[in-house]
């Protein structure tokens, strides 16, 4: 029977089906950070149980991580002790830990792929939602809580139920200065922030085969906030450049096997989709959300929503709050917005490529000065690659802080977030109330979206600049 | 962990959709390294303001719901990140029970876990039961799972669908671990195998 990429991933990691249908699935990679990990590590002392595979499990710190003045430790105690509680477990479990002077350190999303910890076929997990970002590679991945991180790292397995498989098709080719940013917000746009809840999503279509792997990366970053459990990705040539090499990556013989097992995943011709969303890339512009979830999203050439003009009364209040909260009037035209902070960095979009995108935009031009803009790289090696290329300087040169490596102002849990009432341009995944600090007001873009806002002090169309 | 069991009183309406884990449980109470006390944080800026009083008007604050163990709430509850900080905060605070048209995903798997009854109904039964809420302490429900029913305060019921492993698990407040680890010999079969097929994991 024809199967999807899903079907077949899921069916090479089955490890018991219960009559129930409650499934045990083996999981080959696991991800941990410091804030969703304490608990589980300490479940396992607690229980005198051991990690089943320390091998195939990688710790890294991001999430409390300072992006200035790293050398001096963390100021902060409850960061510091979170950070040095992963260290300290890590040790005593025999786990693999890149320490925050370690150049390879960075959001654990970015590091993973980086190091060819993130394999084709292979299944991924980590306490942390936008895990999904790995299925960019084909590789099933997704968030799990913390009881699961215990569990994970107990047994090397999880308990799941197998989810429905929907197809996203993106046709035709993307605009210039329109981005996999734009491609997963329309996405979001079109279905919703529940529209793929109980669904793996897999992208396909010729604008999702011409992204390279790090596009797809962003894509898949925030099928989470569509919903769904993961995003896939069918691994290609491109995936194969991509891994090629890379410290974790099978090396010889195993290299040559691993690739013929790989070019084995994408979905068979005629699999069954539950669900099928078919979007046209030809015609995509830059986007950007005006409220506080991601599905809140309006063409750069847009305007506010106006909830007088909404029927449904729950979607109303919905509107009227996330306008209130936003300080925005109805109407108001997108480009007509001035920001106060432009955030450049994520799991989403702090990849080198971003970066690259962000310093083409910005070069020779100066931040608007009612703007305060920073570049926070993925990871060490995003960073040093960006100064052997001299990224640095141009963005340096344009006003833009370049910082330390980590999750940063994506959700604030560092010293890094906005202030009541600013207003952020950001190239993070989430503009939910508060998300970058209290009172804080965001709008996602793309990184190129980012850089132009920064400049003219309030969103530009890109295309135009 | 314990064993679930009926759950009976008012339950507090949050008429709000897409609430999401930034708002059951901010940021800054992520940097915890244990799994009890956060209660007193859940939707803590929606409850509190910045100087740490209380907000009048949010319902949890409403002497009516200060003690409700069910929430009754909008479509998409819980979406966002993994957190489970989530889940132990609404079950700190003493609520068992959650009611929505849907919620989102991982959310949802960490509820089971913390003892916490997440339950889907038709939007027609939420808007009844949000209606019921808002009549505060004259409307008592009781949610019982082991007959998988709600009964309102006018004598209606309403009967919910689960999945008979996660009721089970729920009812007899099982350990997963301990359970995932009474297949130790199937986990290291696949092992071994996937070793001799895939050498390059």
């Amino acid at each position: 029977m024809a199967r999807t990429m899903y079907d077949k991933i899921w069916d090479a990691h089955l490890v018991d089906e219960q009559d129930d249908g409650t499934c045990l699935l083996y999981i080959d990679r696991h991800l941990v950070h410091e804030v969703t990990s304490p608990q589980a590590f300490e479940g396992l002392r607690l229980s005198g149980r051991q990690v089943r595979a320390p091998g195939k499990t990688l710790a890294v710190a991001d999430h409390n991580v300072p992006t200035e003045g790293r050398a001096n430790g963390i100021a902060d105690e409850e960061s510091r002790i979170q950070v040095e509680t992963l260290e300290k477990n890590a040790k005593d479990f025999g786990v693999e830990y890149l320490e925050m002077m370690d150049i390879r350190q960075g959001v654990v999303h970015i590091v993973g792929p980086e190091q060819g910890f993130t394999l084709p076929g292979t299944t991924i997990v980590c306490g942390d939602s936008h895990t999904s970002t790995h299925g960019a590679f084909g590789a099933l991945a997704h968030g799990i809580g913390t009881s699961e991180v215990e569990h994970v790292l107990a047994t090397q397995t999880l308990i799941q139920s197998k989810a429905k498989n929907m197809k996203i098709e993106v046709n035709g080719k993307l605009p210039d200065h329109v981005t996999a940013k734009d491609i997963i917000l329309a996405v979001i746009g079109e279905i919703g922030t529940a529209g793929g809840t109980g669904y793996v999503m897999e992208y396909t279509g010729e604008a999702i085969r011409a992204l390279s792997v790090e596009g797809r990366m962003t894509v898949c970053n925030m099928s989470i906030e569509g919903g769904a459990r993961a995003g896939l990705i069918a691994p290609d040539e491109k995936t194969f450049e991509y891994l090629k090499g890379r410290p974790r990556s099978p090396q010889g013989a195993d290299w040559d096997a691993a690739v013929a097992y790989w070019k084995t995943l994408p979905t068979d011709e005629g699999a069954h989709f539950d669900k099928v969303v078919t979007l046209d890339a030809s015609n995509l512009p830059p986007l950007l959300t005006w409220g506080t979830s991601p599905e809140n999203v309006v063409s750069i050439e847009g305007a506010v929503p106006d909830p007088a003009k909404i029927e449904d009364a729950a979607k109303r209040t919905s509107v009227e709050r996330a306008l209130a909260y936003m300080g925005l009037e109805a109407n108001t035209k997108m480009t007509d917005i001035k920001i106060d902070r432009a955030f450049i960095g994520s799991c989403t979009n702090g990849r080198i490529e971003d970066i690259r995108e962000v310093a083409k935009i910005v070069e020779g031009k100066k931040v608007a000065s009612t703007v305060s803009a920073m570049v926070v790289p993925g990871s060490g090696l995003v960073k040093e690659q960006a100064e052997q290329e001299g990224l640095d300087k141009i963005l340096i040169e344009a006003g833009f802080d370049w910082r330390e490596p980590g999750c940063s102002m994506c959700l604030a849990m560092n010293a890094d977030k906005l202030e009541e009432g600013e207003r952020c341009a950001s190239t993070s995944n989430r503009n939910f109330e508060g998300r970058q600090g209290r009172g804080g007001r965001t709008h996602l873009v793309s990184p190129e979206m980012a850089a132009a806002a920064a400049i003219a002090g309030h969103f530009v169309d890109v295309r135009k600049v | 962990m314990e064993k679930f069991q009926k759950v009976e009183g008012v339950a507090a309406p949050l008429p709000i959709l897409n609430v999401d884990t930034d708002m059951i449980i901010p940021k800054q109470f992520l940097k915890t390294i244990k799994r009890t006390g956060l209660g007193k944080n859940l939707f803590d800026e929606m409850r509190f303001t910045k100087e740490g009083a209380e907000i009048p008007d949010f319902v949890l604050n409403k002497p009516q719901y200060r003690n409700a163990q069910i929430l009754v709430a909008g479509d998409n509850f819980g979406c966002g990140s993994s957190r489970e900080h989530a889940p132990w905060a609404i079950a700190d605070f003493g609520i068992k029970v959650i009611i929505s048209t849907s919620f989102a995903d991982i959310f949802y798997n960490n509820c089971f876990k913390n003892g916490i009854l997440p339950i889907k109904l038709s939007q027609c039964d939420v808007d009844k039961l949000m209606e019921d809420a808002e009549r505060g302490a004259n409307a008592t429900v009781s949610v019982d799972l082991e007959t998988q029913e709600i009964k309102g305060p006018d004598g209606g019921t309403i009967a919910f669908d689960l999945d008979p492993f996660r009721k089970h698990c729920l009812l007899e407040g099982l350990d997963d671990v301990g359970l995932t680890l009474q297949k130790e010999e199937k986990i290291t079969a696949f092992e071994d195998k996937r070793g001799a097929d895939q050498s390059w994991l």
